[in-house]
């Protein structure tokens, strides 16, 4: 019933982006980026703003060149195949329907490019829309549509030429919250059942997340890490990825060998490669426990109620540490309380001390 | 205290009925600046020359020596400045936004050139400077036409791109496998239409009343026939001087509401659905 087997499987192609180097005057958008994404899967770009991720899917695309690197599509290297010949459906960040064609026509658009003949191209056209659940609006204008209506029209247009890979540029940004999330859904249930390889682009992490098989946390055009969404959240291996995914603090410990002494207790360093001895350890609110205790060497700083738990900060010596407590037991601690604080979590990163780490605040 | 907030509210009522009278006034007078000349030209082309209603004129006109060959002269040159003009500025400007956005100040530049210099120094320097072959042709007017259009055609063009997101549509159609003629013909000229129309409209209305540089190349354009005609029996002149302002304004009446029928066309056919 899928499409991948009306194409005989044809949809899912492997993409290998090798040390792409792209550089726009003193600005290096892509600095050494390789990327690989598996037939059929979903890779979502994370990373701050100007990190180079537009870059990336653009040269992947054929709409920018590389000045140094290769751009291999099952093993095929494409740099002479100009972006018409690449097989590959593009949704934009920006509204991209065609203003002088209906949404039926615009879906249509591609199987024209192809020479399919009218009536199959209606026919098909017609399939994609149902599938994007627009089918009563195929005769409608794109200025009739809502933007969250666009972008699904949108992503029929790229899913009708069967693409063998699809590109998604933050397709979702221009959208209001709660459409958002719905389009998401669809979006990731509609690419596993085609089982089609698929790039998306975005600087929210919660969409990275929880769309993708696998997530490459971008900085400063390089691949930071790339890792599944649980990996990525429990083991950063740096303090960028950790501070960009998720919330975290820092602290200054020193360490001693494979440990650091933090707040009375030996913990485990995750990562091996820093030999420094002064350096922070990086922190998940989960990561550490509080305890009453009128002797402790923390107090009580602010809380946040989040529903179930309620995110807790205290100041210990220099640093401001956040904790997760559940509500009920946090109903309990006041501004200025006195506390002690345990690590919970089997092992720590840590990062050079004062390492500045260049993430905008969402 | 009382007195100066009573004349605090009072004072703003008649500044503003003061605003209105100038307004009334300012636009009265670019009213009359317009509608008397064009009031004494019909009245003087519906009389004889003894000053009674006449129709003679009119009726005299086809009869005429030489009208009928300017009237044509005028249209052939207005639909080749056209062609010409499109065929020159709708892929330079499109190229110009795709591919080399930092010259668009300087084809901005260029293109205002021509409202700069005067047309009568524009074609003296042309008589001068074009081959014999050339200056024996009344295309040579075409040619310079295109140059003295630029002006008006490169902004109508320009907003009209401005209005799209150009960029994208071009790479969404390149992704979905059309061709550059394909995108330009498909994608960019549909959506370009109403900055390519009111090129259109700036360019007829132009032509068609030029006077300076088809009088000094010694063609017979309609504006030079209207000029050395008037010698001979005035009210004849000023009757077609009035037709081809008229002539002009239904040309742009019908351009624009074929474009307008057009987008109202394509929205019913959508509302139906
Ligand atoms: N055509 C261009 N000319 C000059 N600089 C460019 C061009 N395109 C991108 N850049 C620069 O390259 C860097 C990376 O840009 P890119 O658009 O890939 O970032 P991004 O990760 O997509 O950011 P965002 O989240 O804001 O979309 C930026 O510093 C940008 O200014
Ligand atoms: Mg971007």
């Amino acid at each position: 019933m899928s499409q991948a087997q009306a194409n005989g499987g044809s949809s899912g192609a492997r993409v290998e982006l090798r040390e792409l180097v792209r550089v726009f005057g003193r600005t290096r958008a892509l600095d050494g980026f390789s990327l690989d994404v598996e037939p059929g899967e979903l890779v979502a770009l994370l990373g701050p703003s100007g990190c180079g991720k537009t870059t990336a899917l653009r040269a992947l695309a054929g709409f920018e060149l590389v000045d140094h690197g290769q751009v291999l599509v099952d093993g095929h290297d494409v740099a002479r195949v100009s972006p018409q010949d690449r097989d590959m459906g593009m949704v934009f960040q920006s509204y991209s329907l065609f203003p002088n064609m209906s949404a039926l026509h615009n879906v249509g658009f591609g199987l024209r490019m192809r020479g399919v003949r009218s009536t199959a191209r209606r026919d098909k056209a017609h399939e994609l829309l149902e599938l994007v659940g627009l089918h009563e609006h195929a005769e409608k204008y794109p200025h009739q549509l809502s933007g969250g209506q666009q972008q699904r029209v949108a992503l029929a247009r790229a899913l009708a030429i069967e693409p063998r890979v699809l590109l998604l540029d933050e397709p979702l940004s221009a959208l209001d919250a709660k459409v958002r999330t719905g389009l998401r859904d669809q979006i990731r249930s509609l690419q596993q059942r085609l089982a089609i390889t698929t790039v998306f682009v975005t600087h929210d992490q919660e969409e990275a997340l929880s769309m993708a098989d696998r997530v490459c946390v971008m900085r400063e055009g390089r691949g930071e890490q790339t890792a599944t969404p649980a990996e990525l959240y429990s083991r950063p291996t740096s303090a960028f990825v950790a501070h960009f995914v998720g919330v975290s603090s820092r602290v200054p410990v020193r360490r001693d060998g494979a440990t650091v002494g933090l707040w009375g207790q030996e913990v485990t360093v995750r990562n091996a490669d820093l030999t420094a001895r002064d350096v922070d350890a990086v922190l998940r609110p989960e990561d550490v426990a509080i305890v009453i205790d009128p002797a402790g060497p923390a107090s009580v700083v602010h809380k946040s109620f989040l529903g179930a738990i309620t995110r807790v900060t205290v100041s210990v010596e220099s640093a401001e540490v956040r904790v997760d407590v559940r509500s009920d037991m946090a109903r309990d601690l006041n501004h200025g309380d006195r506390v002690a604080l345990s690590v919970v979590a089997r092992d720590v990163l840590v990062s050079p001390r004062d390492g500045r780490v260049d993430v905008e605040e969402d | 205290m009382v007195a100066l907030t009573s004349a605090a509210g009072v004072a703003p009522a008649p500044r503003r009925h003061r605003v209105r009278v100038w307004r009334g006034l300012v636009l009265g007078i670019a009213a009359a600046y317009f509608l008397i000349p064009l009031y004494a030209g019909l009245r003087f082309s519906f009389q004889d020359d003894a000053g009674h209603w006449s129709l003679y004129a009119l009726r005299a006109i086809p009869s005429q020596i030489g009208f009928t060959g300017a009237f044509w002269l005028s249209i052939k040159l207005a639909f080749t400045t056209l062609v010409g003009t499109l065929v020159l500025m709708v892929p330079t400007t499109i190229y110009v936004h795709l591919h080399l956005p930092r010259v668009r100040r300087l084809l901005e530049f260029v293109t205002v050139l021509p409202i700069v210099i005067p047309p009568i120094v524009l074609i003296l320097g042309v008589l001068r400077a074009a081959p014999i072959w050339l200056k024996a042709s009344p295309y040579l007017l075409s040619l310079m036409y295109v140059i003295l259009t630029m002006p008006f055609v490169y902004r109508s063009l320009d907003a009209g791109i401005s209005a799209i997101d150009l960029k994208t549509l071009v790479e969404a159609s390149r992704s979905l496998g059309a061709n550059g003629p394909q995108t330009l013909w498909r994608v960019i000229l549909p959506n370009l239409r109403a900055g390519i129309l009111s090129a259109s409209v700036l360019t007829l209305a132009l032509v068609l009343g030029e006077f300076t540089m088809a009088s000094l190349d010694l063609w017979t354009t309609l504006p030079v026939w209207i000029y050395q005609f008037q010698q001979t029996d005035g009210h004849i002149a000023t009757m077609v001087s009035m037709l081809s302002l008229i002539g002009t304004w239904v040309l742009i009446t019908v351009m624009v509401s074929l474009d307008r029928s057009e987008s109202r066309r394509s929205r019913r056919k959508a509302e139906v659905a």
